[in-house]
């Protein structure tokens, strides 16, 4: 859900800014429009999340209404509209994935975090959600973690405990 | 063993660098068709070859490319389908991570050939990993003078252009895709007119998969007409099937069309047969959106003869006894796999998936998900069987894209196939929920 209620201020820094500029280029005169997704993508990738302080701003550097970008940002579901976990470890849970064992590891997940799906784990660390085929369906079962969305192919109980220890390492 | 075109360098260290690439000979084809032939000479090739479309529908390629409009002063544009999202395929996204040079000297000589100067590569939004791959090997292709303006001092400029996606499965279909590249919902466009005709900000656009525009690498290099000696009959060439499930040795292979497919899941050359010493139960060979087909069907036509990965091949017996090649994501069951239970996660998936806009579409797929889902928990009626073949029929035909048709094939093959183990799930309700 959209949270327009929300008044985080947002300073986009200027790298973000210059970023967002060399995306707007690369499209034809007055199609500035065109480069909505990708510039969501980056100002997520610095927030963590879109408030609609943010999107707002998007709307006034593209030159559009605020409700094209909400528009957008709810229609597809790579952007979040609420503070996240810092890591979100997306796991596949279509079918063929589900074939070799995809939903059982799904549950581990759970276990081990000791939260429900799309919630956070108290440490703000963590949370993790069943996602759609991630187009790795050969070395199932797959998630992936975002901003990069950096692949985890063929997981086990095993290969998940060490990602998640690892991941907590990096603090 | 069966000839590569487009994966015969994959396992070459380095081969995703522009250098060892080019040392292995890319960035030939483009040299050929800039230097030597004429725009027109490169559609010819295309349509010798016999090239149909790799993203599933399997329309020739080098038609598409003819029926281009080209009217005065308006640019054109190709835009590459890297959207890949349907469950069971994901050759392109191997192709991009390890070949990602294939696509882009495919895209320089498709864009030659179509006129356009700005191309765009639209990859969907969760593989940033290749969006950067992309943009690494776009990088060094423009400083190796293969980008950018006068290539090869023809006179051809083309700049290249990377668009990650923001999640959302429809937007693999052309439209929707273009929707979303011009900065909107994914939501389709009805056609016609398709795409050659007003596509991208209204201009004439050619959209094709990742797969069919490496392909026209080899076809380039080997000629038209070569290029369609390989094959069998109307389906030319190789194709790359994504392999999953339970099989011994899932993963990307490529093959010549018209192998059998009991050699492609039994033979060590792919893979390798079923995992876990199992029995093969059922197959669906193109991608979620095709009809699934029991073992004794995949295998065999129904006049006993070897059932071939072609495209007239997989789908002989029409929906009665056959499937289709679509995308090539070729998804084994075990005889352990319950297919009630697959065939409602397909349905959320579609339910998920679908853009909202036609009604038979939006209300159709939750439908189906619903009984689906309380058959799969022993909750089901006998009569609930039948209702889902209606609702089905009610989708198939009466939605602006095909994804309704996708949502609905599955489902009305599974009843038509596997009718005793909706049964079974209705009859024994406890047993079915374990
Ligand atoms: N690769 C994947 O992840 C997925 C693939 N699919 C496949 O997509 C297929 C459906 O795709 P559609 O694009 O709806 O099929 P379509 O048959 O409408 O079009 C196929 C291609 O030919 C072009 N075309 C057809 N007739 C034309 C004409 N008269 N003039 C100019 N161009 C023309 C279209 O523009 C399009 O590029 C399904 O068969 C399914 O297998 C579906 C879901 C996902
Ligand atoms: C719901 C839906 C999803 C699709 N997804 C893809 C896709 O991910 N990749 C793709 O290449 N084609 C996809 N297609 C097919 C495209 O609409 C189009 O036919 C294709 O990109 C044309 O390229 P080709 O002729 O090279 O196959 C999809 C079609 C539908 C109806
Ligand atoms: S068929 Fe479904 S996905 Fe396609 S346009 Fe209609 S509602 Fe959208
Ligand atoms: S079904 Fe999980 S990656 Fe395709």
């Amino acid at each position: 859900m959209l949270r327009v209620e929300d008044t985080t201020a947002v300073e986009f820094p200027a790298a973000l800014i210059s970023k967002c500029q060399e995306i707007i280029g690369r499209y034809p005169e007055g199609r500035q429009k065109s480069a909505l997704l990708p510039i969501l993508h980056e100002v997520q990738a610095v927030f963590g999340w879109l408030s609609s302080n943010a999107m707002d701003q998007v709307a006034e550097m593209l030159n559009i209404k605020a409700i094209e970008v909400y528009e957008v940002a709810t229609f597809y579901t790579m952007y979040f509209l609420q503070p996240k976990g810092k890591y979100v470890l997306e796991v596949c849970r279509t079918g063929p994935c589900c074939l070799v064992g995809a939903e059982k590891i799904m549950d581990y997940i759970g276990e081990k975090l000791g939260v429900k799906e799309g919630e956070v784990t108290p440490d703000g660390l963590f949370s993790y959600r069943g996602v759609e085929c991630l187009a790795a369906c050969g070395y199932a079962p797959v998630l992936q973690i975002g901003p990069e969305y950096t692949f985890y192919e063929n997981l086990t109980p095993e290969s998940v405990d060490k990602l998640i220890a690892e991941l907590k390492g990096k603090m | 063993m069966g000839r590569k075109l487009l994966l015969e360098h994959i396992n070459v260290p380095g081969i995703n660098t522009f250098q060892v690439y080019r040392e292995k000979g890319g960035y030939r084809a483009v040299e050929k068709a800039l230097k030597t032939m004429s725009t027109d000479d490169v559609v010819e090739e295309v349509k010798k070859s016999g090239l149909r479309g790799r993203g599933g529908a399997g329309f020739p390629t080098g038609m598409k490319w003819s029926f281009l409009a080209k009217p005065d002063g308006v640019p054109r544009y190709l835009v590459c389908n890297a959207d890949e999202s349907e469950p069971g395929t994901f050759k392109d996204r191997y192709l991009m991570t390890h070949i990602p040079h294939a696509l882009i000297e495919g895209m320089i000589v498709a864009s030659y050939a179509l006129g356009a100067n700005t191309s765009y590569i639209y990859v969907r939004g969760e593989m940033m990993p290749q969006v950067r791959i992309l943009e690494k090997a776009i990088a060094e292709a423009k400083q190796a003078g293969f980008l950018g303006k006068n290539i090869l001092g023809s006179g051809f400029d083309l700049e290249l252009y990377v668009q990650p996606g923001g999640g959302a499965y429809i937007c693999g279909e052309e439209t929707a895709l273009l929707e979303s590249l011009e900065g909107k919902r994914g939501n389709p466009r009805i056609k016609p007119p398709f795409p050659a005709i007003a596509g991208l900000y209204g201009c004439p656009t050619v959209v094709n998969n990742v797969e069919s525009i490496a392909a026209v690498v080899p076809v380039i290099n080997e000629g038209g007409e070569e290029y369609a000696k390989i094959g069998i009959g109307r389906s030319t060439g190789t194709k790359l099937i994504s392999a999953s499930g339970n099989l011994r040795k899932p993963g990307v292979y490529e093959i010549e069309l018209g192998i059998s497919v009991e050699d492609f899941i039994y033979s060590d050359e792919y893979c390798g047969g079923i995992a876990n010493g199992k029995k093969l139960k059922a197959v669906v060979a193109g991608g979620s959106s095709v009809p699934i087909l029991p073992a004794n069907l995949i295998l065999n036509l129904a006049n006993g003869e070897k059932r071939l990965m072609s495209y007239e091949s997989l789908s002989e017996g029409g929906f009665a006894t056959g499937t289709m090649l679509g995308s090539g994501g070729f998804i084994a069951f075990d005889e352990d796999q319950c297919i009630v239970r697959n065939t409602w996660n397909f349905a959320r998936f579609y339910a998920h998936e679908s853009c909202g806009q036609c009604s038979p579409c939006r209300e159709g797929t939750g439908w189906m998900e619903k009984v689906l889902h309380r058959l799969e928990l022993g909750q089901g009626k006998s009569s609930d069987m039948d209702l889902l073949v209606s609702v089905s029929k009610q989708i198939e035909g009466n939605t602006i894209c095909p994804l309704g048709d996708a949502a609905a094939w599955p489902v009305a093959s599974a009843i038509r196939h596997f009718r005793d183990e909706f049964e079974w799930h209705v009859s024994n309700p406890q047993l079915a929920v374990k």
